[in-house]
Formats: C-alpha cells, sequence, structure tokens
C-alpha cells in the first residue's frame, strides 16, 4: 500500500473493508503491443455528440473542403466541446447516423470523405508556462480535449473550476483498471514524457502543489517509464495503487492515494484535488506545446474472437469495423461487440459505429468471456454485491425496490450516489443485470423530472390563458355594458327628444287650437 | 447479439449451485464421520430427510407452473434436507425426517415465496417444530456405536430402527441433557461433569448428540474451508463463537460449579454446525456487514442463555429463529455508511485542502 | 353473571359515547383535499380523463372514484405524487405507460383557420388568420383538442420520438418473481 501520506487509521479500515472486485486482466496480448496508426478510412463519421454536454453546433457547411484541424463544429454552451477535422478532406453530409449508445439510437455527425492529402492548417504552439493559466483553458478549449478516462467531460471546465476553488493536489489516473484495456498502459508506456508535461501543464494552470500519477501495479513497465520521465522533478510522484476494480474510479483513486472522501454531493475540487486521466494529460500536452486540436486517440482492439488484439492510434470518426479489419478481423462469431471496456462499455449489436472521443476499447468477446450462457436466477442474499460495492450501497436491496416499482425506496437506499461501475453485477452469483436496474431507475427519474418541468410550464400557460380569457371575456362585457348603456342614453335621450318635441308640437297645436 | 444488454460484459462469480455444492463438500466429512458413529439408522435418516426436501421442492415448484429441473439443480433444497439430517437425533423415526422435509420446504421456504424470500431457516425451523411437536422421539439420543462394532446394527437391522423403534436400552443422555438433569437434582458441576466431559472426546465426536453435530472438529474444519473459499464471510461464525464463548467464561470465571467451561459450549450441542453452516445461510442472514456482526454475536449469546435459564437444554435452533426473525430490523437499522456521507446520509463537508 | 354482563355493557356504551363525542368534536373538515389535489393538475382542463375538467377530476379523485393514474398529460410523475398523497399504492409499472404524444401541422393542408389556436388550452398553437400554424412543442399536453377541431386534418398527435437525450433503460425483463407465478397459478386454477 504505497499511499505517500495516508493516514495509518485509513489505511488499517482498508484490511476490514475491502471494496471491488478482481476480474481477470486479459491486458495480453494487447497490451504488449506497440500503438500503430491505421490508415484512413473512406469516411470519417464525427457525431456532434461525443462528450458530456450540450452537442456541438456545426459551423461548416455540406461539400465544403476542410483542412486537418480546422473547426467542424463549435461548442454549443458552457458544457460542451468542439470538433475538428482529423484530416484535410470535404464535408459530404450532416446527418443522423448511428452512433455508440446503449439504445442503438441515431445522432447527428458530420461526414468528412478524407481527400489523402492530410493538408493542415497552421497550428500555434506555446511555452505553457508563459501563458496565463486562464489562456491556457481557454487553449484546451478549444482544442476540444475531453475526459479520456470514459466520462468524457469537456476537460478545459474541470481546468477553470480548479482556478476557482483552491487545488493542492493534481492527480493523473494511470488506474486503467478496465480488465481488457491496454490504451492508457501504451500511452504511459511510449509518451511518458507528453503524459508529465500534460501533468505539469495542468499544475500549472490550476496552481497546484503537487502532482501525484497512480498507476495500477499490473503496468510495471508503465511505473517505470513514468518514474523515468518523472525524475529530477519537483512534487511529481508516480504512486503504484493496487490492481482492483474500479481504482480508476475517480473518488476511490483519490480516496486511496490520500485517504480523503469527495463529499457526495460535491466535486473532488471541493477537497482540493483534481483528477485528470493520462490521455487527457497527452491530449493537453499537443494541445498546448503544439496547438494541435484534439483529433486522433488511442484505441485497444481485443477480446477472445478477435485474430490478433492489438492498441491502435486512429482519427476520430473512423468506422469500428475498419479497426478490427486491421488487427485481421474476426476469427469467431462474437457472443458480444462492446464499445468500450467489460465492465462499463456499451454492448452494440454493429460495427459500423464510429470511434469517438470517449472510446478506449472496441471488444469482440467470446461466449466464454461474458458468462452469457448462464441464466439469471433469484436473489439469494449472499451479500456478494455490498461486500463489492465500492460505494457501500446495498446494491441487492436497492434493486429490489426497483424490481417493486418503488423508485422512491432506492433513492432513498443510496441509488443517486451509485457510479454504475458494475462491480456489483460482475459478483453476483445469480447474474442479476442490476447495473440496468440501476440505470434503469436513474433515465426513470430524470424523465420523470423532465416530465414534471413540462407539467409545471404548461400549468402556467393554462393558467396564463384562463386569466387571459376571462379578462377577455370581462372587457368584452364591460365594453357590451358600455354599449348598452350609450344606447339606452341614447334612445333615453332620443325618447326624451321626441317627447319634447311631441310636447312642443302639441302645445303648439293646442295653441293653434286655442288661437 | 440482441441489444439493450447491460454492462458489465464479464461475470466473476460463483454460480449458485456451485456455491451449494462447496457447502456439501464442507458437510462431506462431518456427515461421513456421524455415519461412522451411528451406523445405518443415520444412513437410512439422512436419505430419508434429503429425498422428502427434493420432493417437496419438486412439487412446490411443479405447482408454481415451473419446471422443477433448474429449481433442483441448484441444490439448496438438498441442502436443506442435508442441514436438518444433520441435526436429527441419529436414530429418529424415519417420519420424523419425513415430515421435518416437507415442513422445511413447504411451509418454510416456499410459503415465504421460495428461494431467497424465506424469513427463517428451512432446516432449523423444521428441527424446532419437530422438537416441540414430538419431544420423545426428538431427544432420544445414543451413545456412538461406529460401524462394524459389535453392538451396531446391520444394514436390515437397521432397517427396523427407522422404520420401527429403538430397542430399549440404547438410549442415553447428551451432556447437555446430562448437565441439566443432574443440576436440577443440585448436583454440582464438578461432581457431574466426572467422567463425561472431555474435550477431546468432545470434538472427534465420542459423545451422544445428533447426527452430524458430535464431531466438532471436521464441522469447524469445514467451517474454515468455506470461508477460505469466500463462500462465507467471518463475520457471522467469528461473532457467533465469541457470543456463546464470551458469556460462558464470564459466567465459569465467577462460578465454576454452576456455568460450563465456555469450550464445553462450543464444542458440544449444535454449536459448530451453526456457526459455520446454519446462521451463515445467506437468505436468513443480515447483509450489512456490521448486521452480520450484531447478528451473529446474537445468536451466540441467545443460545448460551437459553442453554443456562432456558426450558430446553440446546438453545442453537432456537436463537438462530430468533434472530432470524430479528434480520429485517437488523438490516434497517445498520446500513453502511456510503461513501462521501455520514452516517446519517448527509454529503460530507468540503474540507479545505491543505497547502504544501 | 349479571354483573359482569352489566359492567361490560356499561363499559361499551361509555366508550361508544366517547368515540362518538369525538367524532363530532374532532371531525376534519373534508374539502382541503380537493383543492390540494387541483393543485396537483396539469390545469389545461383538456379532458381527457373524461371528468369536466382538471377541477373535475380532483373531486373524482378525492372522492376516490378516479384512479390517480386517469391523467394522461400528468404521465406516470403525476400518478405517483397523486398516489403518495391519497395514500393509495402503485405500481409504477402497471401505469400504462402510453408514448406521450403531441400535436403537429402539416403545412400543405392547414389553412389557417385558427380554430385549433382557439381551443387549445395551453396557447400552444401559433398562427394568424390565413397563415400556417406552428405547434410549440414545449407547451403541448396532447389533449387532441385541436385535432378534432381541424376542418382540414392538417393538426395531428403524433408519438413523441425517442432521442438520445430522451431514452431510458428499459427495466430487466423480470424472472418469474414469485407473486407473480402464485398469481399466475392462482389464475389458472
Amino acid at each position: 500500500m504505497g499511499a505517500p501520506d495516508t493516514p495509518l487509521f485509513v489505511r488499517l479500515s482498508r484490511l476490514l473493508k475491502r471494496w471491488g472486485a478482481h476480474p481477470e486482466g486479459h491486458k495480453y496480448p494487447a497490451a504488449g503491443t506497440e500503438i500503430t496508426a491505421i490508415p484512413l478510412p473512406a469516411l470519417l463519421t464525427l457525431p456532434l455528440s461525443q462528450h458530456v454536454g450540450a452537442p456541438a453546433r456545426p459551423v461548416v457547411a455540406v461539400g465544403q473542403r476542410v483542412l486537418r484541424g480546422q473547426l467542424l463544429a463549435e461548442a454549443a454552451a458552457t458544457i460542451s466541446a468542439p470538433i475538428h477535422a482529423p484530416t484535410s478532406g470535404t464535408v459530404t453530409g450532416i446527418a443522423e447516423v448511428p452512433v455508440p449508445h446503449p439504445s442503438g439510437l441515431s445522432g447527428m455527425a458530420i461526414l468528412l470523405a478524407p481527400d489523402g492529402l492530410d493538408e493542415a492548417v497552421e497550428f500555434h504552439g506555446a511555452d505553457p508556462f508563459t501563458l496565463e493559466p486562464a489562456e491556457i483553458a481557454r487553449r484546451v478549449a478549444a482544442a476540444g480535449v475531453v475526459g479520456l478516462g470514459g466520462a468524457a467531460f469537456p476537460a478545459a471546465v474541470k481546468l477553470s473550476q480548479g482556478q476557482r476553488t483552491p487545488i493542492s493536489t493534481l492527480i493523473i489516473n494511470g488506474g486503467e483498471c478496465e480488465p481488457y484495456l491496454s490504451c492508457d498502459d501504451r500511452l504511459m508506456r511510449e509518451r511518458a514524457p507528453a503524459v508529465v508535461d500534460g501533468a505539469r501543464i495542468i499544475r500549472h494552470t490550476v496552481g497546484a502543489g503537487r502532482v501525484l500519477i497512480g498507476v495500477e501495479t499490473n503496468k510495471p513497465e508503465a511505473i517505470a517509464a513514468l518514474r523515468e520521465a518523472a525524475a529530477g522533478l519537483e512534487g511529481i510522484r508516480v504512486v503504484p495503487v493496487p490492481s482492483r476494480y474500479p481504482m480508476g474510479s475517480a473518488q476511490q483513486l483519490i480516496s486511496w492515494l490520500t485517504g480523503l472522501e469527495v463529499p457526495a454531493e460535491g466535486r473532488s475540487a471541493d477537497i482540493g484535488m483534481l483528477v485528470h486521466n493520462v490521455g487527457t494529460a497527452v491530449a493537453i500536452h499537443r494541445a498546448i506545446r503544439f496547438g494541435e486540436p484534439f483529433t486522433k486517440r488511442v484505441v485497444t482492439v481485443t477480446g477472445g474472437a478477435l485474430r490478433t488484439p492489438r492498441n491502435l492510434e486512429v482519427c476520430l470518426g473512423t468506422p469500428a469495423a475498419a479497426l478490427v479489419e486491421f488487427c485481421g478481423g474476426l476469427v469467431d462469431t462474437p457472443a458480444r461487440l462492446v464499445i468500450g471496456g467489460p465492465m462499463m462499455g456499451i454492448a452494440v449489436n454493429t460495427l459500423d459505429l464510429p470511434i469517438i472521443k470517449g472510446t478506449g476499447g472496441v471488444l469482440a468477446l467470446s461466449a466464454a468471456e461474458t458468462g452469457a450462457r448462464r441464466e439469471e436466477g433469484p436473489c439469494i442474499r449472499c451479500t456478494s454485491c455490498v461486500g463489492a460495492c465500492p460505494i457501500g450501497l446495498l446494491p441487492l436491496e436497492m434493486a429490489a425496490r426497483i424490481r417493486g416499482g418503488d423508485l422512491g425506496a432506492s433513492v432513498d437506499l443510496g441509488l443517486k450516489d451509485c457510479i454504475g461501475c458494475g462491480t456489483c453485477a460482475f459478483v453476483c452469483p445469480s447474474k442479476i443485470p442490476l447495473v440496468q436496474y440501476f440505470n434503469h431507475a436513474k433515465g426513470e427519474l430524470a424523465a420523470r423530472e423532465r416530465s414534471k418541468l413540462k407539467q409545471d410550464a404548461i400549468r402556467e400557460l393554462a393558467e396564463a390563458r384562463s386569466a387571459r380569457m376571462e379578462r377577455e371575456a370581462r372587457e368584452k362585457a364591460e365594453a357590451a355594458a358600455r354599449r348598452k348603456a350609450e344606447r339606452e342614453r341614447a334612445k333615453a335621450e332620443a325618447a326624451a327628444k321626441a317627447a319634447a318635441a311631441a310636447a312642443a308640437a302639441e302645445k303648439s297645436a293646442s295653441e293653434e287650437n286655442t288661437a | 447479439m440482441n441489444l439493450f444488454v447491460s454492462s458489465p460484459h464479464a461475470h466473476g462469480a460463483r454460480p449458485v449451485g456451485q456455491v451449494m455444492l462447496l457447502v456439501m463438500l464442507a458437510l462431506l466429512p462431518a456427515t461421513l464421520a456421524g455415519f461412522w458413529h451411528f451406523g445405518w439408522p443415520a444412513i437410512y435418516l439422512w436419505l430419508v430427510t434429503v429425498i422428502s426436501c427434493a420432493f417437496t421442492e419438486t412439487l412446490c415448484v411443479r405447482l408454481t407452473g415451473r419446471k422443477a429441473g433448474p429449481a433442483l439443480a441448484d441444490g439448496s433444497a438438498v441442502l436443506t434436507g442435508w442441514l436438518l439430517a444433520l441435526s436429527l437425533p441419529p436414530w429418529a423415526p424415519w417420519w420424523a425426517g419425513v415430515i421435518g422435509g416437507a415442513f422445511a420446504m413447504v411451509v418454510c421456504k416456499h410459503a415465504f415465496g421460495g428461494l431467497g424470500q424465506n424469513l427463517f431457516n428451512p432446516a432449523m425451523a423444521a428441527r424446532v417444530m419437530l422438537l416441540i411437536s414430538f419431544p420423545v422421539e426428538m431427544t432420544q439420543w445414543l451413545a456412538p456405536v461406529p460401524l462394524g462394532s459389535a453392538e451396531a446394527p446391520s444394514a436390515l437391522g437397521a432397517l427396523a430402527i427407522t422404520f420401527g423403534a429403538i430397542p430399549d436400552g440404547m438410549t442415553s443422555a447428551s451432556l447437555l441433557d446430562h448437565v441439566r438433569n443432574e443440576a436440577t437434582q443440585g448436583i454440582t458441576l464438578s461432581t457431574s461433569l466426572t467422567g463425561v466431559y472431555d474435550p477431546l472426546e468432545l470434538s472427534v465426536g465420542v459423545r451422544a448428540g445428533s447426527m452430524g453435530e458430535t464431531t466438532a472438529l471436521l464441522l469447524a474444519g469445514g467451517g474454515i474451508f468455506l470461508l477460505f473459499m469466500r463462500v462465507i464471510g467471518v463475520r457471522i461464525p467469528a461473532a457467533f463463537l465469541l457470543g456463546i464463548a464470551l458469556p460462558a467464561a464470564l459466567a465459569h470465571f465467577l462460578a465454576p460449579e454452576r456455568y460450563l467451561p465456555p469450550m464445553a459450549h462450543l464444542l458440544a450441542g449444535g454449536v459448530m454446525l451453526g456457526a459455520f453452516f446454519i446462521a451463515t445461510d445467506y437468505v436468513t442472514s443480515p447483509s450489512t456487514p456490521l448486521g452480520q456482526w450484531v447478528f451473529g454475536l446474537g445468536c451466540g449469546l441467545l443460545t448460551w442463555i437459553i442453554r443456562t435459564w432456558g426450558a430446553y437444554p440446546e438453545g442453537v435452533a432456537f436463537a438462530v429463529l430468533l434472530m432470524n426473525a430479528a434480520t429485517p430490523l437488523i438490516d434497517h437499522y445498520t446500513r453502511p455508511r456510503i461513501f462521501g456521507r455520514t452516517r446519517s446520509g448527509r454529503s460530507l463537508p468540503p474540507a479545505a485542502p491543505k497547502g504544501n | 353473571m349479571l354483573g359482569a354482563i352489566l359492567s361490560l355493557s356499561l363499559l361499551g356504551v361509555s366508550l361508544g359515547l366517547v368515540l362518538g363525542l369525538a367524532a363530532r368534536k374532532f371531525r376534519v373538515e373534508s374539502g382541503g383535499i380537493e383543492a390540494e389535489l387541483q393543485a396537483l393538475m396539469p390545469g389545461s382542463n383538456c379532458g381527457q380523463c373524461g371528468y369536466p375538467g382538471c377541477a373535475g377530476a380532483a373531486a373524482a379523485l378525492a372522492r376516490g372514484e378516479a384512479a390517480v393514474t386517469c391523467c394522461p398529460p400528468g404521465g406516470k410523475a403525476l400518478a405517483e405524487t397523486l398516489a403518495a398523497r391519497l395514500g393509495v399504492s402503485l405500481d409504477a409499472s402497471a401505469v400504462a405507460e402510453e408514448l406521450p404524444r403531441i400535436a403537429g401541422v402539416q403545412e400543405e393542408i392547414c389553412i389557417g383557420c385558427t380554430k385549433c389556436f382557439k381551443v387549445c388550452p395551453t396557447d400552444a398553437v401559433l398562427g394568424a388568420a390565413k397563415q400556417i400554424h406552428v405547434v410549440i412543442r414545449e407547451a403541448c399536453t396532447g389533449c387532441a383538442k385541436c385535432e378534432n377541431t381541424c376542418p382540414t386534418g392538417a393538426i395531428m398527435l403524433t408519438p413523441v420520438p425517442v432521442t438520445l437525450q430522451t431514452w431510458v433503460w428499459p427495466r430487466p425483463a423480470a424472472t418469474p418473481s414469485p407473486e407473480s407465478v402464485l398469481a399466475g397459478a392462482g389464475a389458472g386454477a
């Protein structure tokens, strides 16, 4: 337990509470292969929503020729990220295409046909340590860098967050606890100086005192490479952490390295921590030092049904099928195709899906690997899930409530604190799809929240309308009353006149008579 | 290749059937020792009980319109029957096994909704039902008559015992019965235990008692095997043993003539079976870590209290059932602290970062 | 014997009296609940529930005549709130969740007659005489009043498409839970 300044009692308490699971790594053979670039495909598909937050807004027209690094779509909100052209070519369309999403639904994307020339716009690099922190955050935002650990949260938002709250420690997350994936491992081995430089840039931006690079012990080469790259640098320490899923979750890593817990309703910045993935550090390094926007990433292509697993560096928008083909194709009909890691990735039924910013892996898993043959059974309350939950929840109780339709009770049990890591479902002997229960409940609650907001808006509209109708009716009635009154007055006047005239006539007549 | 398959896409757990198999494997040595000590009648009784459980399980599952195959394959019915048989007097009549097994399955398990739904441990509930309903048959202990020894009944002769009655003069008292009887006659422990209490004999099963409860050493060994295989956790058995040993030690220290020594408590009766195999039943024990400590301690303490002051000489089954009833309550009040929250469920306050 | 009968009768009568008096004295005025329920309702008076407006539905709910699931625009969320307020149990999955539908104008056949926006309870239809009308999706409750009044059939309800943002994981297909199995067996028997 090489955590540097974890209090003793925290270390002792770890002996009692052993959360998490130890899935089989399956990191090799892919982890043993060098990162290889693959040739450009015939068409790049760049979804507008590759990140957490608002989808990007296209700024190019169909038919327009673009250069590598040119802005294709701009950030549409504070939490959003722009998208750039990975190579030069022509925009052939902006259309709905299948995107990697558990629903299998389509999303808007920019289609780019590469012309093979790979002409680039001019990039402007800079020495980060002469730049203002705000300027660095701005440049990172403009480069479209997002968190590459899986969540794809815009990196610049976290950087500017760090400027508002004092940050004492920057943690670079090299945990990569997902089995099968080794893209971060290869990145740390092959580009350790870039990782360390990215860490220094982030530290400079947020004003953190020290940098801890946490790497799981199952990646000794990465630890060695990073230590070499960080040698002689003040305040940067590479810390091995145990290989245990989900050690790469930001909260768990922070807690393991520092003994501090992120408040459940807060952010890591609330306790002076900032966590960035190693891939993000490299992307930030490229964006600042060389002015390059984020258009390429490393993807692990592996699985029991794949011929030659390896790590590939690919342009965003490349179809997953091209990666699988580059790796020699499938040797077997896969039981499941997964985009991402086996613990939190999404199952897909086609490989005609683009690689996006958050894609760390493409897996073709055999039936033996997924355990797909086993049937779901009743819960026997074995409490494996309770012991495994890194958050200290009671997954079996929560799932039972959700099954019974009582979502409120599952929230009381801590549903909103669930990070969806899947450890509970992994260790469940009855193979109950616990994660799906929780995702269903979370989605359902969000949908209800949306419908409630709509209800409120509609009620206001309806009330406004009935108020208006009432007012109109009243005005109409008043107007009618006024008109009636006028008419009556006029009538009365006319009558009076007529009476007067009659009287006058009578008078004159009588006068005549008398005369 | 269908859609809407939720993550994770890998599974790392033993299937339920394997878990049950491991438990049976752990029970095997103690069971074989029981067979050897008590001979053919014990084997017949064990068979009858297990078959009764499997048969009634099949019946119940079929009644609900499901296939019986998968339900039997998970092994839970056989395991229940097995545990019940081990807790019966070895030469009990056949109908005790049949009625007990059927009661365990129908009333204690399927009436509650089947596997994973029952509130009480079926084996223990059945044993208590039998003990209360048939007190004579359920307390006919006998000293071991190992297979092959002169007094041991033959395979055929044993049929007459299981399906008939125990021949006169064979029965003998268990240690706890003996102590209870002597104590009511005002005989002090040091006198009544002489020649009866030998820890070594108790641990290898040379004593009168239930079919599978007598060889404490083998039961503990099986339990440790389960701990090692991570089938059961350490909390419940440890708490159970502590829960009975601590008060026993204290009482024995204060009044050695009145209270049995802790070792006798641990080795006699069904404590080992209860601590490692009965109280650790997943379904009927708490799911929270703290709750498991509370549950185990409660089981141990109640066992000691019932043995010391209760109407029955043995209290493991009653103690486990009482704690089973308290399990939902224990679960409710011992929820683990959620990461990033206080015990009361409030979010932790933001901590000011330490400058360095 | 007689003493026992007398004393018990006396006890019963006096306790009954006390209860009766208490019921008079601590009578809870009803009617508050109706206003409370009405405040929960969407308020668009669309009439989909079959009662005269939201006030009518609230009254029916308060009398226990209407089901908490009677309001389609309110959906599951409202059903849950009503169930919680009225203290009835509600299996959320049992709510026949019809896909929410909203109105849309087929521009080719809209003649700009303004009939639809005059009946819209939430002013969700925009337009003017002789001009093509449009529906504000956010404000439409799917009450179908406009659909029924349109002379050319240009305004129609269509299901709200599920998007990446609104898609929700389906609830796992339940393994036969004991209750449902028992219920099935009971029905079969």
